[in-house]
């Protein structure tokens, strides 16, 4: 694909009634810019006590992440500090490189991983504050994620509650790897808030699990350990379908941030398969699984999968339905998806407006 | 000690009876069915009982004994141990002279990850304790069986059961998805605590990762003991996410967990808060207080030191006023209660072990 087109462009004048949709954009924090966003108390904590994660180590993740922050070579801001901290070089490589006329940012900074469910929600606030004041507020094309520390029902529902008519927010952020399955009705507050306040949910890959990352233990490669992301947000989709979440709330809208999609066909094949069989003990399924996934779930593109023929991408897409796919792009990291160039088959303008523009437009929350 | 005295004397009126703290009752075959209703027989039957563990409808160790009890705990007209009545009455009730004996089944109700599952089975539970064991035999006391990681159906079970005098506490067990004094868990205690109700904190449950921070034993010996390590990290959970700040009333017995690691557990533990409090501002007391005000210890198995004085030692840093008997009947480890204890305690003591504190801590009507 090589020539650009309408909503690709960018027009004379350029308006958020066009441009395209980016669901998937990643800010980094300057130096101390969170703990400003923390009270004393909480300042002093961090200070003395450090962050939890859920992870095995302090402070750091399990396996190193390949590049350094994550990130594409080039997208260290020439002023300085780490790639996606700067909202000017987000501008320039990002947002009018490209014609986007909203990024939803998507913070991995541990905060809802806090194993201190009060440590947690005070950093989920402050990480909240953090993207409305330094991101949304001087570029109103980035919208805001809530942060919610997910383990603490009562307290996820509060800070839900609390920036749900705040124009910066665009939806709810979950990770992929839980402390339980993520359809499992611990999380059930969290669905009800999100739907209540007519919010989306983006799960984004990444998370709070301490076990091992894969069914088999611990990978030794950190391609295998990437990888495994993916049958993470399978595990979730499951969970969700099976445990009646789109039962109990029928209007909850799911993303799929960062876990692929090639396999979503498969997958509803099987549980479709299986709930024929083995209806009687989820009674709470009511129609087949691969129902709840057309009507409650969404895919982000990013990583794009890149079959050897490129046509059989567009087999993929016409099972999971058109408009279930929204484009991201993961700016800043070093798999980052350029619109222009991550779809290797000829889409036609209409297909080219859902994927880019009208079914973000039908998710999210963008006022 | 070899001549019975007290309040063990089998010949002695009933109000000087002894209170046994774990007993635990078995279901006859298809006993349990009846009380569940028909969905859930019929899922039971095709669907199984899922576990919290690794294995389906088995546990990860073999228990050393088969029904993990002593050999001559087989009722002779048949079933397994703890599974007739009759034949506690007279291998338990009669002989030592027991007023109450608080039922405490190990089923696995409260372990399926299917948490209407859960909830269905240890309801099913509940009835099958009261009218199988209770009301035959008076002496028995149910637990109140909750499915613990469904806080809102386990209240429910709990408020249902409350004001019913065939349920003396409420069980719940040391190996649990998450560390027991999590914020998930609270609505239980407060539960408890407004039904005036205890908490027995039994031995084993719903964990399914390694039952050690070094992974999985290769023998049971060493998985048997590592029971004891999990009742510390749930007593040192309780206290240090502020458990009984949040509900002063409530009283956690921990059942077969031991005891003689208690103070020395909270010396440490006493040692850290007087450096690290700021952590944990709801830990308004030194730990040391909270084990002296909210948790007893039930002394089976009992500490057997070389020296059984000893013992005497570790029960006055514990607290008299701590300790409440108990048997384990029908398991391998069962103790006598005139043979448990080998250091000579006076009448008074002995009135607090075995009679006395337990009152204080459970719900006899």
């Amino acid at each position: 694909m090589n020539a650009s087109v309408n909503v690709l462009d960018r027009p004379a004048g350029a308006a958020q009634t066009s441009g395209i949709i980016d669901c998937d954009v990643h800010p980094f924090p300057r130096p101390g810019a969170i703990e400003q966003y923390l009270p004393e108390r909480w300042r002093r904590h961090v200070a003395e006590y450090g962050k939890f994660t859920y992870g095995i180590y302090a402070g750091i993740g399990a396996y190193p992440r390949f590049q350094p922050y994550l990130s594409r070579r080039d997208s260290f801001p020439p002023n300085g500090g780490a790639p996606g901290s700067d909202v000017a070089f987000i501008r320039e490589q990002l947002l009018d490189r490209y014609n986007v006329a909203y990024g939803v940012l998507e913070p991995l900074l541990g905060g809802n991983a806090s194993r201190n469910v009060d440590e947690a929600a005070a950093l989920c606030a402050a990480m909240n504050d953090w993207q409305a004041y330094e991101f949304t507020d001087p570029e109103p094309r980035l919208r805001a994620s809530i942060l919610v520390p997910q383990d603490d029902p009562d307290a996820a529902v509060k800070e839900i509650d609390k920036r749900a008519g705040d124009w910066r927010f665009c939806q709810v952020q979950l990770g992929s790897k839980t402390t339980e399955p993520i359809g499992r009705r611990r999380y059930w507050p969290i669905y009800a808030a999100a739907q209540a306040n007519g919010l989306s949910i983006g799960l984004h890959v990444g998370g709070t699990f301490s076990a091992a990352p894969s069914a088999g233990g611990w990978p030794q490669f950190y391609i295998e350990e990437h990888h495994g992301l993916v049958h993470s947000m399978q595990n979730q989709c499951a969970s969700m379908i099976f445990e009646g979440v789109f039962e109990a709330f029928p209007n909850l809208k799911i993303v799929l941030i960062e876990g692929g999609f090639a396999w979503a066909p498969t997958l509803g094949w099987r549980l479709d398969a299986h709930w024929a069989k083995m209806r009687d003990e989820v009674p709470q399924v009511k129609r087949p699984p691969s129902e709840y996934m057309r009507t409650n779930l969404w895919w982000a593109t990013q990583p794009v999968e890149e079959p050897e023929h490129p046509e059989d991408l567009r087999q993929v897409f016409d099972w999971i339905g058109w408009d279930r796919m929204v484009y991201s792009s993961d700016y800043p990291h070093w798999d980052f998806d350029d619109p222009h160039q991550a779809f290797h088959f000829q889409m036609t303008e209409t297909e080219k407006r859902q994927v880019f523009r009208e079914n973000a437009l039908s998710v999210y929350t963008f006022r | 000690m070899n001549a019975p005295v007290g309040a063990l004397d089998p010949h002695a009126d009933q109000r000087l009876g002894i209170i046994d703290c774990d007993v635990h009752p078995y279901p006859k075959p298809g006993a349990l069915n009846q009380y569940l209703p028909e969905r859930w027989r019929n899922h039971v039957f095709h669907y199984g009982k899922f576990n919290c563990g690794i294995y389906a409808d088995r546990g990860t160790y073999p228990r050393f004994s088969p029904n993990t009890s002593r050999r001559d705990a087989w009722p002779p007209g048949g079933g397994a141990p703890g599974s007739d009545v009759a034949f506690i009455r007279e291998q338990l009730l009669a002989p030592y002279n027991i007023a109450y004996g608080v039922l405490e089944p190990l089923l696995g109700g409260n372990t399926s990850r299917n948490q209407d599952e859960a909830a269905a089975l240890c309801t099913a539970m509940n009835d099958w304790q009261a009218h199988d064991f209770v009301d035959p035999e008076p002496r028995l006391r149910a637990s109140i069986l909750v499915p613990q990681d469904d806080p809102a159906a386990a209240v429910k079970e709990i408020d249902k059961r409350a004001g019913d005098w065939r349920f003396a506490q409420i069980q719940l067990g040391s190996k649990t998805s998450e560390p027991l004094g999590r914020r998930r868990y609270w609505p239980i205690f407060a539960a408890a605590q407004a039904n005036g109700l205890s908490i027995g904190l039994h031995i084993g449950g719903t964990q399914s990762s390694t039952p050690s921070a070094g992974g999985w034993p290769q023998f049971y010996v060493e998985d048997h003991h590592v029971l004891v390590h999990s009742m510390q990290n749930q007593a040192a959970s309780l206290i240090l996410e502020g458990v009984f700040e949040a509900f002063p009333r409530l009283k956690v017995c921990l059942i077969e967990g031991g005891f003689a690691w208690a103070p020395s557990w909270a010396w440490r533990l006493d040692a850290h808060w007087a450096k690290m409090r700021d952590e944990v501002p709801q830990v308004k007391r030194p730990p040391s207080e909270y084990m002296r005000t909210n948790l007893w210890f039930a002394t089976q198995p009992v500490e057997e030191p070389e020296q059984p004085e000893d013992l005497r030692r570790v029960f006055e840093w514990i607290g008299w006023d701590r300790m409440v008997y108990s048997s384990d009947y029908p398991h391998w480890d069962f103790d006598d209660p005139h043979l448990a204890f080998r250091f000579q305690m006076s009448e008074q003591e002995k009135r607090l072990l075995f009679h006395d504190n337990a009152l204080k801590v459970y719900t006899f009507r």
